[in-house]
């Protein structure tokens, strides 16, 4: 299949930049290790016998059509599984070499490490400056000037400073879904996590907002490790650097960005990239 | 026409109609109870007109005159009053109209409420020379004042006497006053104290500690504290003479003169001779009598500021245990109890004990907490003063406790509801910044549903507020002698009896010893006890909008 004709199918070639020498998933410093991991829900399996190595500094997307098991696998690196009561998991996640899934995990701990962005905004009911605050004041920072810093530069960093400078006491729920997403991702790299999961972050957004979003990844991955899960394959392309592709609980193919939406080794994921179904 | 009538059906609007009405009619109802309470309470305390009567006594026994207030009239038929043996004149027609007077003066006529008949009634007249005084003792008093004597000799007559009356009542209320406060404060700190070391006395006894020089030290201060009794008991009784010689003696019904002691007058007025200004401020110092000062004769006179009291830190003290209580239950059913069979019965009690009858937590509350809780606790804490129990009786903080238990379902249900209605990407949102759980619940879920926990309050203390039956097994008495609250250490006595305006109501109306005097009384009880538990929900309903105000992306 020529690559016109997956232009034909909407993606932009221009957007598929990215230096193809570099996005060598054996040549990177891996982050997190996932080997042989099967999750069920109660009797349903979500997950089967996943393995994949996310890579530092790295933009990974998970791509596959709804209930795939993406966001399950992304919600598998900070535990957020936990919540739900019937889950099971087996096989092992390392995070550094760690096993994140050992009783002496403290859970607190790990997701202070993995931050996680969710699918719709979900600022507290609190000023936009005690929300980037929240998890400072967790870990014990009282320091009111410390706190001023690490807030500015938060908000900096989510791009939204410029914004939100002169109304930092004001409630978050009074600005708009797209700073709102932005502020949650100050709130998140506030804590200085290695890792920042992003669950769909821009699906609720509109237009302009999602392309802000995306900007802000590209400027995040220098810091930090991401993944991210999408439905939007445009917005993998665009923004990630390594992609994998879910099927019905199982990895299909997981490979550089350009690789999977190019020249796919698997046919599913051919047909699905090249929007056969999905 | 019929395609019109068809339209008007389809399009809703009967059923707009039926549901304005049905609103309507709850209006009207709500407004028309308070304003028949309203009317009946208030009026009582305005000064009437008194009436000098010149009457043919229904049974014939010749022209009798009478002094009263006509408080009520009704029209009954000439026929029964007839059968009932009155004298009534030929040619009257079928009806006539009869007067409650009320004629006061119980000491003297032994009744002080008697109906008349208005075609025996020869003539009547509002004097303005007549006086009303209000006494300690025996009710209202009604009549001429004849002459003041001092030590029985006559000082004032005539015209002048009401002046000189009103002079020397100035000056027996302000000793009276004085005398109020020895007794209440300084005697009453006194038997407090002299009692405390009674019982420390008893305590060291108990113990084996009363070593003679701890009983001497005892002792000694015992002395003290008898000396300054001494002294004050004489400062007392030389008060209670300097007020007790002055007298006023009165021509009262059927011409028959009464010597009134002025020590027992509370207040003397002519309400024929106030002018419009000043029966609104007589009606006024009444009004603030009523809710400011302690009650007297049996509750039908006086004021029931004891009962407000006592209605209010209860209800205040019930809040205190309640909401902690049922906000920890709600905690734990919603946000760490496995969702289970388990859990979905204790829901299901929980919501059943909404239901189980008042009197029966009363029946309760007196078996745990005044028998079981409060006998043990007198057996460990309090030895020295049995077989007086302590908290082994009824008292304040029993009728918390049964309260709170009453309307602990309250609290929890509405406290349930508002956890649950926390959207769980807030918490998602806490515990992927590296909370824990129970930091996200004390920093983001607790706060954002406090809104639900007030309101859980608010429907606590109205139902608390109104609440009688239980607390007449628990701790409310007809009178208390002393507020739950005063200046002996430790200030707040939670083992003491407490006056309720419930109950209050219930007393005065089926209690009191005299049913026409204490009528409206009723009613403006009533009224009180409605403002009173309005002011409490006012107060839980500000809060909670303020809250709401800070966390409103609930009500989104």
């Amino acid at each position: 299949m020529s690559m016109e004709m997956k232009n034909a199918q909407g993606i932009d070639p221009s957007v598929i930049p990215r230096s193809l020498e570099s996005n060598d998933l054996s040549r990177e410093d891996h982050c997190i290790r996932v080997r042989n991991l099967n999750l069920y829900y109660g009797k349903a399996q979500a997950l089967k016998d996943v393995n994949m190595d996310i890579a530092r500094k790295r933009v990974t997307a998970f791509i596959g059509p709804s209930g795939c098991g993406k966001s399950t696998l992304l919600r598998c690196f900070n535990r957020m599984n936990d919540l739900v009561g019937s889950v099971r998991i087996e096989g092992s996640i390392e995070l550094d070499g760690e096993e994140i899934n050992a009783k002496s995990v403290q859970v607190a701990q790990l997701r202070q490490r993995v931050g996680m962005v969710f699918q719709k905004p979900n600022p507290f009911p609190k000023s936009i400056y005690e929300n980037v605050a929240y998890g400072l004041r967790l870990q014990g920072v009282k320091s009111r000037r410390t706190l001023d810093d690490i807030i500015e530069k938060a908000l900096r960093g989510a791009a939204l400073w410029d914004e939100v400078k002169d109304r930092l006491h004001d409630n978050a729920l009074g600005i708009s879904g797209g700073q709102q997403q932005r502020l949650v991702i100050a709130r998140a790299i506030a804590v200085e996590p290695e890792v920042l999961l992003l669950d769909e972050p821009a699906s609720a957004l509109d237009p302009i907002s999602t392309l802000k979003i995306e900007e802000l990844i590209d400027e995040l991955k220098d810091k930090y490790t991401i993944v991210i899960v999408t439905h939007n394959m445009q917005q993998a392309a665009r923004v990630s650097d390594f992609t994998a592709f879910m099927y019905l609980g199982k990895l299909i193919e997981y490979d550089a960005t350009n690789k999977i939406f190019t020249n796919p080794a698997e046919k599913m994921t051919e047909d699905y990239v090249t929007g056969r179904y999905g | 026409m019929r395609n019109d009538m068809k339209s008007w059906w389809r399009s809703g609007a009967p059923w707009i109609w039926l549901n304005a009405a049905a609103v309507s009619a709850s209006l009207a109802m709500v407004i028309g109870l308070l304003g028949l309470i309203a009317y009946n309470g208030l009026g009582h305390f305005w000064p009437h007109a008194v009436w000098a009567i010149e009457y043919n006594a229904a049974d014939g026994s010749g022209t009798q005159h009478l002094i009263g207030e006509i408080t009520d009239e009704e029209v009954t038929s000439v026929e029964r009053m007839r059968h009932a043996g009155a004298q009534l004149p030929e040619n009257i027609g079928e009806d006539l109209d009869r007067y409650l007077l009320k004629t006061g003066n119980r000491d003297v006529s032994g009744l002080d409420f008697r109906w008349i008949l208005q075609p025996l009634i020869v003539e009547r007249l509002r004097p303005h020379d007549l006086v009303v005084f209000e006494r300690t003792e025996w009710g209202n008093f009604y009549g001429f004042i004849k002459n003041i004597k001092q030590d029985g000799v006559i000082v004032s007559e005539g015209n002048a006497a009401w002046l000189e009356l009103q002079a020397r009542l100035e000056k027996i209320d302000e000793v009276r006053g004085q005398i109020r406060h020895l007794e209440k404060g300084e005697i009453g700190a006194i038997n407090y104290r002299i009692e405390q070391l009674r019982l420390e006395r008893r305590r060291l006894e108990l113990e084996g500690r009363d070593t003679p020089e701890r009983l001497a030290q005892l002792d000694s201060e015992r002395q003290v504290l008898q000396t300054q009794f001494g002294h004050l008991r004489k400062e007392l009784d030389a008060k209670y003479q300097a007020i007790s010689g002055d007298s006023v003696t009165m021509a009262v019904m059927n011409r028959q003169e009464v010597e009134v002691p002025l020590a027992k007058i509370v207040r003397a007025y002519r309400p024929n001779d106030m002018g419009a200004l000043q029966k609104a401020g007589f009606y006024l110092s009444k009004l603030w009598e009523f809710v400011s000062a302690d009650p007297r004769e049996a509750n039908t006179e006086g004021g029931i500021f004891p009962a407000i009291f006592g209605t209010v830190i209860m209800v205040m003290l019930m809040s205190v245990i309640v909401t902690p209580f049922g906000v920890v239950a709600a905690v734990y059913l919603r946000e760490y109890a496995r969702q289970g069979p388990l859990t979905r019965l204790i829901r299901i009690a929980v919501n059943n004990l909404a239901g189980v009858p008042s009197i029966v937590y009363g029946v309760f509350g007196l078996g745990f907490f005044v028998y079981f809780l409060g006998g043990n606790i007198d057996q460990l804490f309090y030895p020295e003063a049995l077989p007086a129990p302590t908290f082994g009786t009824p008292g304040l903080m029993w009728a918390s406790l049964t309260l709170a238990l009453l309307t602990l379902p309250v609290v929890i249900v509405a406290t349930e509801e508002g956890l649950a209605r926390i959207p769980s990407s807030i918490r998602e949102g806490s515990l992927a910044l590296g909370a824990t759980k129970a930091e996200t619940l004390w920093r983001t879920v607790l706060p954002m549903a406090s809104p639900a926990m007030m309101t859980g309050l608010i429907l606590a203390v109205a139902r608390a507020a109104g609440e009688v039956a239980p607390l007449m097994l628990v701790g409310v008495v007809k009178l208390a002698p002393s507020l739950p609250l005063d200046g002996n250490p430790p200030f707040v006595h939670l083992d003491r009896k407490f006056m309720h305006l419930g109950f209050h109501i219930y007393d005065v109306g089926f209690q009191s010893p005299n049913v026409e005097a204490a009528r409206p009384l009723v009613y403006a009880t009533a009224l009180l006890l409605v403002v009173v538990i309005l002011v409490l929900n006012m107060a839980a309903i500000a809060i909670r909008n303020r809250l709401r105000e800070r966390y409103r992306e609930l009500e989104q």
